[in-house]
């Protein structure tokens, strides 16, 4: 047996042993310290009540208030399920909802199929020994993430524009590819992001693991199989589902890029512009706030679902290793 | 302690100065002080140099104040501040339902009786006016009007004339292509309304003959699936070929910059463009109304009504702010807004004098023709689908060539069938 090995062992052990009786060690702490008179610990409230009630007073209310004005008509009166009756069984606004959501799920299977694999590759890249110039290349991947999304789309546009640009197609003005180049572009923009993500669970691998494997004569790919991918495959969960969430909420590039009426013919219209014409109203059509919350209503539950098969289907089933 | 008193004593010192500066104020305006709500913020400067000066010149007693809100919120900001009680005493009318709407919540005072609304013919006022046509609300300042705005460099240099009829415009397109210097029309469909203000309503009034036509939309007895619709339609899906290269993605931006800068050779226009046109372009620019179909000898404008001012009702200087819209609705206001914004005209009956050449090309087919506003606006624009967005979605279809001209028509007469019955009223 070699060395490093016998260091992994004893460290799983430790580790082992520290999860196996965390609330024994802590009732002995408890025991030995405990006070004699129990005070109120004022200092936790100090802690928490800020947060609290920020939160509370521009996150759960406003959330918890549109829900209930989901169930009322513009005018005030209480009608229950009447505005979902609406928005799935009026075709005006159930033709643009369903059109809407599946347009959402291309979005969303562009990033997860296109960006995390690029991101995951990316971070890979940058965690190889001994090449020059890794800092740059981090920093340069990660600035677009930081550019206001006016100014992405501002640009691309007109890269992507027959009369200025360098192509002869107009790939954001025909239905069939409008949607794949705004996807794409968003996949430009935002592709530092899970790659930092990647980047920083791929550094935390101890070496010796990898080197371990490497000298029981595992290559390249094997070690990325059989080592480096069970690691990360925690993360790559919290980047899809934060991927999911952001792509299901998206609003800002379609809207800059596109207009509210994300054209052609709504053929890149998402749940975001759909929601902002309902609720806003949009030139002549006038907006109601009963129908926007009805579908930011829908929009909140498929996200919850996601979240849900996330937290149930995923989250508790994957290993995950101390290291 | 002493900390506390010295902290006192200074608020005491402070409060005391504010007081007397606010009593110096005061004492100094006995004027009444009106304020403007608009959403024209690029004519800030030409409320505070040229128009506001004129009207406190005559008015020593009143003073005015310009206060603008950006375009995208002054909807929604001007009715949190009329529903506050913070409004301006004067507002400025969005055409059609958004002021009716306002005027019916009872935000808008009546302005029936106020002298100087005869200056206005029924058009002008079609657009702030309940659907009984017994209440006016706000007193109109200004219109644009539709048309081509071409390049006379151009035209010389590829040897067209001015074309008067369809045929003439189609050949003339043809010869600008033929040529290849300039991209025939500057109009692209990326931001869709383009192809709508720009492309079905510049020349659909000869074929709906105008106000005739639109009054029968909304009586019921014509349908949008009509001739008149049709042919708007057909006429438009013949620019295609000459529109710019990938003109699904051509935004407004676009194409303005392709016509100022000479790549094209007409801009189907509005006239709002003439004052940022003339800025930019370098070379000579000459326009020319909708060309005439096959045959007809009456021709038909868009003159749309566009902005007007009316009466904030919980106004505490109604009486100043009356005054003040008087003023407005005179012809020495007249002149001087339409010269200081050329592009958009009075919507006076008395004919005002213009300074700018090309505004002034645009204003004398109000003699020669008959004036109609975006069929559109009044009423049809009401429910959903609303008109007014459905046509842009079908010209932008059309123009390319995603859309046949009666795929169009049926959309929009489907749209407006699911939610509008005049008859059953």
């Amino acid at each position: 047996m070699t060395l490093p090995e016998t260091t992994i062992e004893k460290e799983l052990r430790t580790t082992e042993s520290e999860q196996l009786d965390p609330l024994g060690s802590a009732a002995n702490r408890r025991r030995t310290f405990r006070p004699r008179v129990r005070r109120f610990p004022w200092h936790r409230l100090v802690f928490i009540v800020p947060a609290f009630v920020i939160y509370t007073t521009f996150m759960v209310y406003p959330l918890l208030d549109s829900l209930r004005l989901s169930m009322f008509s513009d005018a005030g009166n209480f009608v229950g399920l009447d505005n979902f009756r609406t928005l799935f069984g009026d075709s005006t606004y159930s033709h643009a909802f369903w059109n809407a959501l599946k347009h959402n799920v291309v979005f969303f299977l562009f990033h997860s199929l296109v960006q995390n694999p690029i991101a995951l590759l990316l971070a890979l890249l940058l965690t190889v020994q001994g090449v020059r110039g890794q800092a740059v290349y981090r920093t340069l991947i990660f600035v677009p993430t930081v550019l206001s999304v006016v100014v992405i789309g501002f640009i691309w546009s007109h890269i992507l524009s027959p009369l200025w640009g360098i192509v002869d197609t107009p790939y954001l003005g025909q239905s069939s590819t409008a949607l794949p180049t705004l996807s794409l572009m968003s996949v430009w923009q935002w592709v530092g992001i899970p790659m930092i993500f990647f980047y920083a669970v791929l550094i935390a691998i101890p070496h010796d693991i990898i080197e371990a494997a490497k000298v029981d004569g595992a290559g390249a790919l094997r070690v990325f199989r059989s080592v480096t991918l069970p690691l990360i495959l925690p993360m790559l969960g919290v980047i899809t589902i934060v991927t999911f969430i952001a792509n299901f909420n998206a609003f800002d590039l379609i809207y800059t890029v596109q207009g509210a009426l994300a054209g052609p013919e709504f053929s890149s219209d998402i749940l975001g512009t759909f929601f902002y014409r309902t609720a806003f109203g949009f030139q002549l059509q006038s907006g109601s706030d009963a129908m926007g919350a009805t579908v930011a209503t829908a929009m909140f539950l498929i996200i919850l679902f996601g979240v849900l098969v996330y937290m149930f289907g995923w989250a508790r089933r994957v290993q995950t290793y101390e290291m | 302690m002493r900390a506390g008193r010295k902290l006192g004593a200074l608020l005491v010192g402070i409060i005391a100065i504010a007081i007397a500066i606010a009593a110096a104020a005061s004492a100094q305006t006995k004027a009444t002080t009106i304020t403007i709500e608009s959403w024209r913020t690029d004519d800030q400067s030409i409320w505070d140099t040229k128009i506001i000066p004129a009207f406190e010149k005559s008015h020593p007693d009143i003073k005015v104040k310009f206060a603008p809100t950006a375009p995208t919120e002054y909807n929604a900001a001007l009715s949190a501040r009329l529903k506050g009680g913070t409004a301006g005493d004067v507002v400025s009318c969005r055409p059609f339902d958004e002021s009716l709407k306002l005027y019916q919540e009872g935000y808008l005072a009546s302005l029936n009786g106020l002298s100087g609304l005869s200056n206005f013919g029924s058009v002008a006022k079609s657009a702030w006016i309940t659907d009984d046509a017994k209440t006016t609300f706000c007193v109109p300042m200004a219109s644009v009007i539709h048309g081509f705005i071409y390049n006379k460099d151009a035209f010389k240099k590829v040897g067209i004339a001015v074309p008067k009829t369809e045929a003439q415009f189609w050949a003339a397109l043809a010869k600008i292509k033929k040529d290849g210097s300039y991209t025939p029309l500057a109009l692209g469909t990326h931001d869709q309304w383009e192809a709508a203000t720009m492309g079905f309503q510049n020349i659909g009034p000869n074929y709906w003959k105008g106000e005739a036509g639109r009054l029968a939309l909304i009586a019921g007895t014509a349908k949008l699936t009509d001739k008149p619709y049709l042919n708007t339609f057909k006429s438009l899906a013949k620019w295609r070929p000459y529109l710019p290269k990938g003109a699904s993605s051509v935004q407004y931006a676009d194409a303005q910059n392709l016509f100022t800068s000479g790549r094209a050779a007409i801009y189907p226009a509005g006239s709002w463009e003439i004052a940022g046109f003339t800025a930019k372009a370098k070379f000579k620019m000459g326009a020319f109304k909708p060309p005439l179909p096959a045959g007809q000898k009456t021709c038909y404008i868009s003159d749309h009504t566009d902005i007007a001012m009316g009466l904030n009702a919980h106004s505490k200087n109604a009486t100043a702010a009356k005054t003040f819209l008087t003023w407005v609705a005179s012809p020495e206001f007249g002149s001087l807004y339409a010269n200081a914004l050329p592009g958009f005209f009075s919507l006076q009956t008395k004919p005002v004098s213009l300074k700018d050449p090309l505004a002034k090309t645009f204003v004398s087919w109000r003699g020669q023709c008959k004036s109609t506003i975006r069929n559109s606006y009044q009423i049809l624009s009401r429910g959903n689908p609303n008109l007014e967005n459905e046509l842009w979605a079908t010209s932008a279809g059309v123009l390319n060539g995603t859309m046949t001209p009666a795929q169009a028509t049926s959309r929009l007469q489907k749209g407006l069938n699911k939610w509008y019955h005049p008859k059953k009223k």
